[in-house]
């Protein structure tokens, strides 16, 4: 059943005994069916990012994400709040190990991330995800999110490398650089948020909290770091994504867990989700090898498409609300399916 | 909506005559309700009770069952909304519509006939043909069944010609797609004739389940729906709410759905079936056959219908991969299926010989095994000492996964006089690192 996070037995019993849908009787024949709704007490936070200069920013416009009030798209109960925003990925380097199929598409752009980003808008990015890596000093990386600011009016989300103490190192001085942009910074886990959470606060940033594929492992970040004095509505969930075929199964259920848990009513689990299945996809064989595969894998780049696409589309379906993406073609198919998901 | 042992038992004869090898109805009633026994082992119960029986023991949604000869199709059975409540049981069909017209047909068939792709040690195929009447459907019919034995969808509505194509395929469980008010009663009678299941479709719901009706009220039970909308938004919540309306054991809608994956252009077509795969249908149809878009179809099916409850594993031991010599190199990695087939499928491929010990890490990956204490060093060393690898290789020499590098020096520990060495963290640079680092 519901079974959500922070939830005792007695509350569980009580979703068991009672169902929100409210029909309980075969309809007569003739009569128009009765179709059965949910009705939550809960809903998503409304969540903005990046501050235009009417709010001291520089962003030319400001994205607000979540607000959702029922399970994804389902506008027979309620329309769709904010609808879910593609974030391209680009790197503060050129990446050495992304597929070739991604270096072909960005080609030069890829050697400077202010091109790279101005090239993502063109391609529809709503948000820009910057990812820097270990070999960026203080000084490279302040210097590259600020390049990155200027070359887009879309708000920006930073990743550090990934590694604890780089991504503190670099984290704090961009957040001083860019004080008031209201970025994005990530990703915090369970063993590094500290640093991040008190930076990101004390320059009016947002924080993404990434937690293994666990409903009370989400839940008990997103608590450790409200318990820090972070306002609510600068908190993104990141559920951690698994790609197609590595896991996504895993993901695709525990979105659907956190958003039930967070329409329920449970405020430590009502926060937008990001996901990453840009990152994970094109990390898969079947994205990122071309040759010596089996001959029924298909045509190469159309197979890493659509890896990545059914990857984030599944993702959407149960409930993401930021898609982080690397490849323009995966991000039309997105948008256009977002787009009717909405307008139905 | 399963009965409690109570609710049985009031339908029983209630005379404990114990032929049923029980001492009570009651006793008899609390086995039946935990589906124990079978009903036909008390023979009292009267007509009226077993029909109510039985209804009530009808999944909510009905299982609908297509063969051919040789294969078989079930979809439907289901019970839940969301996969971690339970699982999702029967996998939709996917199938591949062709035309009557086309005259590359028997090609066609051929060619997706044979399309057969493996993930994690399991063969997927595509599971049977959809053929459109817009040319002479008995010569498809006829083409189609001698190069393909799996089950067949048939689109057209006139049922003399459902009638003399159906007879072609005697034997079998064919769905016909598809019957509207304007033919229903036709279509039923066909159907019935040739045990065949019937499509049945309108373009609202309180239609739908009107006509499923009627067609009910022919004697026809083999029904599958199709919804309609206009585009992702409108099917997903059509199918959300057909489904849970079926759920609630709303009879007229308690069957499968099948989805047309192409209905909005071959762009789109690879969106809609995944959203379809992952959003309730019972049956979706494309138009496209290339292998690019189907692989990861068939993928996304398999993990959402895989259950939540038990990940996919494989047995622990060692594993020999292109015949192993005893001075050939020891690869450790995890039960989990994913991780091993990743693992064997590069070392199989590069033509290298290695033994492949696969840990019991309770069936999960490398890292996440490692993050729940299941891959360690203790468990490391145990495999090897339990599988005797020792006594298999001359050189004892075991690669890690580069993913857990930090297990060497406990793993050093543990196994005295091995060598240990940490591969790449991704299988795929396996074949590269076995050529250049180990020899
Ligand atoms: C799916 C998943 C789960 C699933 C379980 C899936 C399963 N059956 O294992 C669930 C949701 C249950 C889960 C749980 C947990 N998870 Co988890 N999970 C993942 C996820 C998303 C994907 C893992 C996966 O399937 N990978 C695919 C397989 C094929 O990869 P692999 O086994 O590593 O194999 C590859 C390589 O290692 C290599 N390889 C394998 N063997 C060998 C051998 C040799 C010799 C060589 C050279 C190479 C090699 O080849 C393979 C292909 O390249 C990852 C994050 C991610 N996106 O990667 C997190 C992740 C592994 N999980 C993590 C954690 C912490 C956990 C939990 C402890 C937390 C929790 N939720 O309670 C639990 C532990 C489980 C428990 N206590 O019961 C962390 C580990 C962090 C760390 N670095 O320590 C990760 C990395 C997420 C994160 N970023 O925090 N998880
Ligand atoms: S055989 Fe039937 S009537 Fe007799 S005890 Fe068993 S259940 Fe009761």
């Amino acid at each position: 059943m519901i079974a959500s996070a922070g939830l005792d037995m007695a509350d569980e019993r009580r979703l068991l005994d009672s169902p929100c849908n409210d029909i309980d009787e075969t309809p007569e024949e003739h009569m128009p069916i009765e179709i059965p709704k949910d009705k939550w007490p809960g809903n998503i936070r409304s969540i903005t990012i990046g501050a235009t200069s009417a709010e001291g920013g520089t962003r030319a416009k400001a994205v607000t994400v979540g607000g959702g009030t029922t399970m994804p798209y389902l506008q027979f109960e309620a329309p769709t709040t904010n609808k879910p925003v593609i974030a391209i990925e680009i790197k503060s380097r050129k990446p050495d190990d992304w597929s070739p199929l991604l270096a072909e598409v960005w080609g030069e752009a890829m050697n400077d991330p202010a091109q790279w980003a101005k090239k993502a808008q063109e391609a529809g990015a709503d948000l820009i995800v910057l990812a820097l890596t270990v070999e960026d000093s203080v000084e490279d990386a302040v210097k590259v999110v600020k390049s990155v600011l200027s070359a887009t009016g879309l708000p920006l989300i930073v990743w550090g490398p990934g590694q604890m103490e780089k991504d503190n190192e670099l984290l704090v001085p961009i957040s001083e650089a860019a004080k008031g942009e209201k970025l994005v910074l990530g990703i915090c886990e369970d063993k590094n948020y500290r640093t991040i959470v008190a930076t990101a606060m004390a320059n009016g940033h947002l924080v993404q909290a990434r937690a293994p594929m666990d409903v009370n492992l989400s839940k008990q970040l997103n608590i450790l770091i409200s318990d820090m004095g972070m306002p609510k509505d600068r908190i993104l969930m990141d559920p951690t994504t698994g790609a197609l075929g590595y896991g996504i199964e895993y993901g695709y259920s525990v979105m659907e867990r956190l958003r039930l848990a967070a329409l329920q009513g449970d405020a430590m689990t009502q926060f937008p989700m990001i996901v990453t299945p840009g990152f994970e996809a094109w990390k898969t064989k079947e994205s990122k090898v071309g040759e010596g595969v089996p001959e029924a894998w298909g045509d190469w780049i159309t197979r890493a498409i659509h890896w990545e696409t059914i990857t984030a589309l599944s993702l959407v379906e149960s409930g993401a609300d930021i898609i982080v993406l690397r490849h323009p073609e995966s991000v039309n198919r997105i948008k256009e399916a977002v787009e009717e998901l909405i307008t139905a | 909506m399963a009965l409690s042992g109570i609710q049985i038992y009031k339908m029983l004869p209630q005379t404990n005559c114990k032929e049923c090898g029980f001492p009570t109805c009651l006793a008899f009633a609390m086995k039946l309700a935990a589906k124990q026994v079978e009903l036909g082992t008390c023979p009292y119960v009267s007509e009226e009770s077993k029909k109510q029986l039985a209804e009530s023991a009808a999944p909510p949604i009905r299982l609908i069952t297509l063969k051919a000869n040789g294969t078989e199709l079930k979809v439907g059975n289901e019970v839940v909304m969301f996969r971690h409540e339970k699982t999702f049981y029967n996998k939709p069909g996917l199938f591949l519509r062709v035309k009557a017209s086309d005259p590359d047909l028997a090609k066609k068939i051929a060619a997706a006939n044979a399309y057969k792709v493996s993930y994690v040690g399991m063969e997927f195929t595509l599971d049977g043909f959809a053929i459109e009447a817009d040319g002479d459907l008995t010569a498809a019919v006829k083409t189609v069944r001698s190069a393909t034995r799996h089950p067949l969808i048939l689109i057209a509505n006139d049922a003399a010609l459902l009638d003399s194509s159906l007879s072609l395929l005697a034997g079998e469980g064919t769905l016909i797609y598809a019957a509207d008010s304007s033919n229903y009663e036709a279509l039923a009678e066909v159907a019935k004739k040739h045990k065949a299941a019937l499509v049945v479709k309108a373009d609202s719901l309180d239609d739908l389940a009107d006509l499923t009706q009627k067609v009910q009220t022919k004697g026809m039970e083999e029904i599958v729906l199709d919804l309609g909308g206009k585009n992702l938004g409108e099917w997903l919540m059509r199918s959300t709410q057909a489904r849970r309306l079926a759920l609630k054991n709303f009879k007229p809608l308690g069957y499968p759905t099948i989805f047309f994956a192409a209905q909005n252009g071959p762009a789109k077509e690879a969106v809609y079936a995944a959203q379809a795969i992952a959003k309730y249908a019972g049956f979706v149809v494309l138009d496209t056959f290339a292998p690019e878009m189907i692989y990861p179809l068939l993928v996304l099916r398999e993990n959402i219908y895989t259950d939540p409850q038990k990940p996919i594993q494989v047995q622990p031991g060692v594993y020999e991969i292109n015949s192993p010599k005893p001075e050939s190199p020891v690869l450790v990695t995890t039960n989990f299926s994913i991780t091993y087939f990743a693992v064997a499928n590069e070392v199989e491929g590069s033509g290298l010989p290695a033994w492949l010990v696969v840990t019991d890490a309770e069936g999960m990956s490398v890292l996440t095994a490692w993050a729940a204490g299941k891959f360690d060093a203790e468990r490391i060393a145990k495999a090897i000492k339990g599988f005797n690898v020792a006594d298999k290789v001359s050189r004892k020499r075991i690669v890690l996964p580069g993913h857990v590098a930090v297990l060497s020096g406990e793993v050093e520990e543990e196994l005295p006089g091995w060598e240990v060495r940490v591969g790449p963290r991704e299988a795929v640079d396996l074949p590269a690192f076995m050529k250049q680092a180990l020899n």
